[in-house]
């Protein structure tokens, strides 16, 4: 084969597209012109220009979530590596493989303040799985590749290439390889699990009264919806899925008890708190999920599948530990109690109880077709609104605060990847353009982004970004002209004082908003006229509406766990909880 | 006292990586030496870990996720040698030194006497070092440094490595 000469610019682009990358999300500047000169004369990658660095980490993460493929970003030095920071973050909490290319100051400008120079893998190391500083433009697609290789393997996380601006020179050419095989010294990758440990945990599972399965994100990462769909059956007891995990057990089966966790259904905290086994798949016993460690599961024994070792026994100490990969492991596991052909029939009963802690304070499912007098729209009622109008087939992006949970809680998500949130670090500005990412991944799916006002006015420059690409998102902002979340917490801990919470005089217009960036704008106060406004919204296939639903200022998300407390103690309502 | 001997890609950052670690999970390192080996690749830490809040094992656990680090031991599970090294200077002569060293059973030497100010090293065991330094407390000037301490196996059990996972793509 011919020699193929490039630049180190050109490199990158290269090893990118011959890492079947096919779409970058960025922004440039000085230090990365020369990729930018690289990506406008090749067109096997495409780059989408965002509006703000935050935005494009974002979407790349919103299309490694939806694709499980990783997500790839480009800024430059300076100011676009510190706007990029948020979103690293964001995907390194929640285990989403990125690869994040930074443009550098040139070699022998770092160290010395130099105009846009800012220590990018000193910046950013608490949160990468791994960072590069390039130092010789020869080893670009090595890095490249061994970048891949790192964000999505193992439990999988956010890589940094820095690159140095003097390496990518259009003028220095050097021969292109990139390499078929990798070396990585000692790189632990956990596959299946031991057979011993299998053992040990099919004989904790079929000995067990009151069984449950809990699985987060780290089962979605893993793909292993189909087989925990399988050992769920076999199981035939109760499931409950973390805010990661939404999706990974269909929500709509009957042994699915909803979330859990602080906001998480009544039934599946009560299953958790009175179960005599906790079966944990890609989850790690977070402290929105556990309330107090130390009152958690204390009639339980514990089974922990993780893909990373040092996730087990962190917060929470078990009696059968799997390092391996939840796919693997939750099969390995099936085959065995497939083999002795066992008999669910036992936890009959404890799913019968599951299902009148279900009945006795479980969702409010008839809440859209209730009449109020005032025609009062409530947050839950705009979600249900969502699910009817999209025959709960969406992918769902959402921001952070109240509409975030009820969202959770209400739109009930059949299958993994479609419910896309940032859970770890809780990012207000995510959703929109995360929305961008799935939507540029999936062209032909319904991509709703549910929002509020706070959250949605973050990262709300991303509507041009949405007109350049003709992006046709549906944003359906439940607007409670507060920031919700936060004055929930001022009403139940700090005796209603409001601080700093409200903005009402000075919200913006959404619908001229919207519609000065060529999009379509509808609002909706009535409750009576909700229904009929959400199915326009999705009826609007290829323009971008902003829905702004006026909803209950005063509502509350429900259930809560009292701070510090056991999972069984719940505020319910704003008069009912469950513990003196 | 926990004593961790590591094996790290000598590449720019892995050193802040290892200790960005431990100001991030709030674990405190007491002492730390590191240094190349014979193979230039490599560099090689050995680390002292307090008792207190640290879950050594988790330590263990953050440290070999680095993709950097190629090896950890804990040199307490395993048959170890444990070294270190202090230098230190009193304001006092050479015999006056020699006196009140004779009750320790370490390695040591007088190294220079000038105006009166004696350094001598200590070789020994991390706690002698310790046992000596809180009792020289108590004298009116003291300096002191101290390498950290070193570790190995006994044996044939070893850290060294060169294995490479290869991760080949069709
Ligand atoms: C970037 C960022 N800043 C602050 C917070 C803290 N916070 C969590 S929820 C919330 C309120 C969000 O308000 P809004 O988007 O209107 O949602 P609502 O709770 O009203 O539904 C705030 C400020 C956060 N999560 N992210
Ligand atoms: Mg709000």
């Amino acid at each position: 084969m011919a020699k193929v000469m490039t630049s180190g610019g050109e490199a990158l682009i290269k090893a990118l597209a011959d890492e079947n990358v096919d779409i970058i999300f960025g922004y440039p500047g000085g230090a990365a012109l020369h990729i930018y000169d690289a990506i406008y004369q090749q067109d096997r990658v495409q780059h989408i220009l965002v509006r703000h660095e935050q935005a494009a980490t974002h979407a790349a993460d919103g299309f490694a979530r939806a694709t499980g493929k990783p997500g790839v970003c480009l800024v430059t030095s300076g100011p676009g590596a510190t706007n990029a920071i948020t979103g690293i973050a964001t995907a390194y909490m929640d285990s989403i493989p990125l690869v994040v290319i930074s443009g550098q100051v040139p070699n022998h400008l770092i160290g010395t303040d130099a105009f846009q120079e800012t220590d990018m893998m000193g910046i950013s190391r608490p949160i990468v799985k791994h960072s590069f500083l390039v130092q010789k433009p020869e080893e670009i697609p090595v890095i490249v590749k061994k970048a891949f290789h790192i964000a999505t393997s193992g439990r999988p996380g956010p890589v940094v290439i820095d690159v140095p601006k003097n390496l990518t020179d259009p003028n220095e050419k050097f021969e292109y390889k990139f390499p078929s095989d990798l070396y990585l010294r000692s790189f632990a990758l956990y596959n299946e699990a031991e057979n011993s440990e299998v053992k040990k945990a099919v004989k904790l599972l079929t000995e067990a009264e009151r069984p449950v399965i809990y699985a987060g994100g780290g089962a979605i990462n893993s793909n292993a919806a189909e087989e925990i769909y399988e050992f769920g059956k076999l199981m035939g007891c109760p499931v409950t899925n973390t805010l990661m995990g939404l999706g990974v057990y269909p929500a709509s089966d009957e042994q699915f008890v909803g979330m859990l966790g602080m906001h998480g259904t009544y039934e599946a905290n009560m299953v958790m708190h009175e179960a005599d086994l906790i079966m944990a798949i890609g989850a790690r016993f977070d402290d929105r999920i556990t309330n107090n460690p130390n009152k958690f599961g204390l009639q339980a024994k514990k089974i922990h599948i993780d893909s990373d070792p040092s996730s087990i026994d962190k917060i929470i100490d078990v009696d059968v530990a799997m390092t391996g990969n939840a796919k693997k492991v939750i099969s390995q596991i099936n085959k065995e109690l497939k083999a002795m052909n066992f008999d669910n029939k036992k936890f009959d009963p404890w799913m019968k109880k599951a299902m009148q802690w279900r009945a006795d304070h479980g969702l409010n499912h008839n809440m859209l077709d209730q009449k109020n007098p005032g025609d009062i729209i409530l947050p839950q009622q705009v979600i249900q609104s969502a699910y009817k109008a999209t025959d709960g087939k969406a992918f769902v992006t959402s921001d952070v605060g109240q509409h975030q949970m009820f969202a959770a809680q209400y739109y009930h998500f059949n299958e993994p990847r479609k419910w896309i949130n940032s859970g770890g670090l809780g990012t207000m500005g995510f959703g929109l353009p995360a929305a961008m990412g799935v939507k540029f991944a999936f062209p032909d799916e319904t991509v709703a982004c549910i929002t509020g006002e706070g959250s949605i006015q973050m990262c709300i420059q991303e509507l041009s970004t949405c007109g350049q690409y003709g992006l046709p998102i549906k944003i359906i902002n439940l607007n409670n002209r507060a920031l919700g979340m936060v004055k929930q917490w001022q009403d139940m801990q700090y005796g209603g004082r409001y601080s700093s919470i409200s903005y009402e005089d000075s919200l913006p217009d959404f619908i001229k908003l919207a519609e000065s960036y060529g999009h379509v704008g509808m609002k909706v106060e009535k409750l009576s006229e909700l229904q009929a406004a959400m199915e326009e919204c999705f009826a609007l296939k290829d323009k971008l509406v902003f829905l702004d639903v006026y909803v209950d200022p005063d509502e509350h998300v429900y259930p809560m766990l009292k701070a510090g407390g056991d999972m069984s103690e719940m505020y319910l309502s704003k008069t009912e909880k469950t513990f003196e | 006292m926990n004593h961790i001997a590591l094996l790290m890609e000598n590449q720019p950052g892995a050193l802040s990586r290892v200790i960005g670690l431990f100001s991030q999970r709030g674990y405190n390192i007491d002492s730390l030496s590191v240094a190349p080996t014979q193979d230039e690749t490599l560099s090689r830490l050995t680390m002292t870990i307090g008792e207190e809040g640290a879950d050594i094992n988790q330590v263990l656990k953050q440290l070999y996720k680095l993709v950097d680090v190629v090896m950890v031991q804990n040199l307490n599970e395993a048959d170890a040698l444990t070294l270190e090294l202090a230098i230190i200077k009193l304001n006092k002569t050479k015999a006056e030194v020699e006196g009140l060293l004779k009750n320790y059973e370490f390695e040591r030497e007088i190294l220079d006497e000038k105006d009166n100010y004696t350094v001598f090293k200590a070789l020994g065991d991390t706690q002698e070092i310790e046992n000596l330094l809180s009792e020289l407390k108590k004298e009116e000037f003291l300096e002191v440094t101290r390498s950290g301490t070193l570790g190995m196996t006994k044996g044939n059990e070893s850290l060294a490595t060169n294995d490479q996972t290869k991760i080949s793509y069709d």
